[in-house]
């Protein structure tokens, strides 16, 4: 049985009434990294804010490292490493001085400090950047500044609340490879995302999140064989509807989603639903592997958020 | 409530919040400085030099001789003012950099008690500044002077605690145009700097014992002029002690609104 890291059971947020994280139960155990997917307000942001002992818990228990949230900060947060939704790095002072002074909060002694600023500086590529101030950075050098600062004190949990987020596709796949790094040398990692290839790449195990609740969780390929087969086929539908086409599909073994002008199938059997398509004409389709975004969607739905 | 009733758990940490703070403002100091020392300069001789003719003397001193005491202690006062309304707001909302801060094992209380520290030792700079100049024009005399940056150092942790308290309720920079104009003003007018309060009808003098300003103007002329007496042992309590309740109200308020 491996070491837990984080534990929560029951965990309840609400925001002067409001409930934005309704009892959720998850573990996390050490050296994994488990992601937390969902829409827009699903309450992602609160669940890492409650981890990290940003926000107070409203009700339920949470252990980090085997200590109680709501009473251990100081000895929770000396071994933890936090990279926000929003950026808030020092804006009056440099990228070097950025991490020497975040140091600093952690009573690294400052030799200690200049020798691992240096290191994280070349592990993020911003060695070159080190005298800039933080206001001439483009927002892939903040993220990646903003990565650098959280693993500071050499934590052994770290927090990235959409860590990719508005990144260009290099500067995600060098964030990518560093988070991998990191977990081969035994970090744990907890990270959100809207990314579903970020999520497939890196999460052993993950939850997707919708209104404050858990529906689902799991490693990112059994969710796949659990809830949209092994593969997808995307039918434009006839002007006359999807009745016509259901009736063609009967006999074979599938399910099935309607969005706009698409008509979804999950099928593990794609040429026979294929063969079928002939029947009532299909003006367009594609067949494709099954994905994590094919599960996500099917479980949270297509309607736009917030 | 309760919350309110216990005291703020706030540890050595807080000095590294008043290092950041020092540290950031160290890349500006130069203008910031020159903006210290400018304002009360101008003061000095707008009124000093420019009344002079009128007043010939207050208290049996010059009139610059008697406002220059006072003069010192609010540019202490508009010092810790400034970086605890302006500075901590933009430090708490638009940089984040209490966010940061409250995810390390530094807490929210040692944030805020270390930003009024802060505040203060820019208070205590403003006036250590201006100082010399006075005593080098002959303004202030008094070997008494030497316990000066004492009296300064806790006008600072007072003058910014208050600020504080207001930076906690702030909903945006305009709001402190309120605190400004009706608190940080008047008191400057009417705390004994530029008149002397026991010639004032009693009401006058009676409001004046409730500003802060007032007892720290009563005691830095006391130490300029070298008229010092026991009573100012009454001015200097009552500063400890709004210095205590305003910066534990401050502290607890900044938490509750930091606290999401
Ligand atoms: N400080 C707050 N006060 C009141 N309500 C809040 C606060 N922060 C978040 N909420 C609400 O709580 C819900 C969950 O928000 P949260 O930020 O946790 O979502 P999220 O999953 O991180 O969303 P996103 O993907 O957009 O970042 C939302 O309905 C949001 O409006
Ligand atoms: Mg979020």
């Amino acid at each position: 049985m491996p070491e837990v890291i984080i534990e929560a059971s029951a965990l309840h947020k609400e925001y002067s009434g409001f409930p934005a994280v309704k009892g959720i139960d998850f573990a996390v155990a050490k050296g994994e990294c488990f992601g937390f997917l969902g829409p827009n307000g699903a309450g992602k942001t609160t669940t890492m804010n409650m981890v990290q002992g940003y926000s107070p818990i409203t009700s339920g228990t949470l252990t980090v490292f085997g200590m109680d949230r709501r009473k251990d900060h100081r000895n929770i947060n000396a071994r933890l490493g936090v990279v926000p939704q929003e950026n808030n790095l020092d804006p009056d002072i440099t990228v070097l001085e950025n991490l020497l002074i975040y140091a600093r909060y952690f009573d690294i002694p400052k030799s200690v400090a200049r020798e691992r600023a240096a290191s994280l500086l070349d592990f993020m590529s911003l060695t070159d950047k080190k005298d800039e101030r933080i206001p001439k950075l483009s927002g892939g050098m903040k993220r990646r500044l903003m990565v650098a600062r959280a693993l500071i004190n050499e934590p052994e949990l770290i927090i990235l609340d959409e860590p990719t987020t508005g990144l260009d596709p290099q500067a995600r796949h060098m964030i990518w490879q560093r988070l991998g790094e990191l977990k081969s040398s035994g970090r744990t990692l907890v990270l959100t995302t809207h990314y579903m290839e970020e999520a497939e790449h890196l999460c052993d195990r993950l939850v997707i999140m919708d209104g404050g609740k858990i529906l689902t969780e799991g490693t990112p390929r059994k969710l796949i064989k659990k809830y949209v087969k092994g593969s997808v086929v995307e039918l434009a539908m006839p002007e006359s509807g999807p009745a016509r086409v259901l009736e063609c599909l009967k006999g074979i073994e599938f399910e099935h989603e309607v969005s706009g002008s698409v008509l979804y199938i999950y099928t593990e059997d794609a040429a026979t639903a294929l063969d079928k398509a002939a029947c009532f004409a299909a003006s367009g389709f594609r067949h494709r592997q099954a994905t994590l975004e094919d599960v996500f969607l099917k479980l949270t739905g297509r309607e736009l958020r917030e | 409530m309760n919350d309110f009733l216990t005291p703020p758990r706030v540890g050595r940490r807080a000095f590294k919040v008043w290092q950041r703070d020092r540290d950031a403002w160290y890349k500006f100091y130069k203008p910031s400085l020159i903006g210290n020392i400018a304002e009360p300069v101008l003061f000095l001789l707008a009124f000093g030099f420019g009344l002079s003719k009128y007043i010939t003397d207050v208290g049996g001193m010059p009139y610059i001789n008697f406002i220059a005491p006072g003069i010192v202690i609010s540019s202490a006062m508009n010092a810790a003012s400034f970086e605890c309304a302006f500075g901590s707001f933009t430090r708490m909302s638009a940089q984040k950099t209490y966010d940061a801060i409250i995810v390390t094992p530094v807490n929210i209380e040692e944030v805020a008690a270390g930003d009024i520290m802060w505040g203060a030792t820019k208070g205590f700079i403003s006036a250590m500044i201006i100082l010399p100049i006075l005593v080098l024009f002959g303004l202030i005399e008094s070997p008494w002077l030497v316990l000066s940056p004492l009296l300064f150092a806790l006008a600072g942790l007072m003058f910014a605690s208050m600020a504080l308290i207001v930076t906690a309720f702030a909903p945006s920079y305009d709001f402190y145009a309120y605190y400004f104009s009706l608190v940080v003003s008047p008191m400057f007018f009417f705390s004994g700097i530029f008149f002397p309060l026991d010639t004032m009808p009693e009401w006058v003098s009676m409001a004046a014992w409730f500003m802060p300003l007032t007892h720290a103007v009563s005691v830095s002329r006391a130490l300029a002029t070298g008229d010092v007496s026991f009573t100012l042992l009454g001015d200097v309590l009552w500063m400890l002690v709004f210095t205590l309740a305003t910066s534990w109200v401050a502290i607890k308020f900044i938490r509750r609104r930091l606290v999401k």
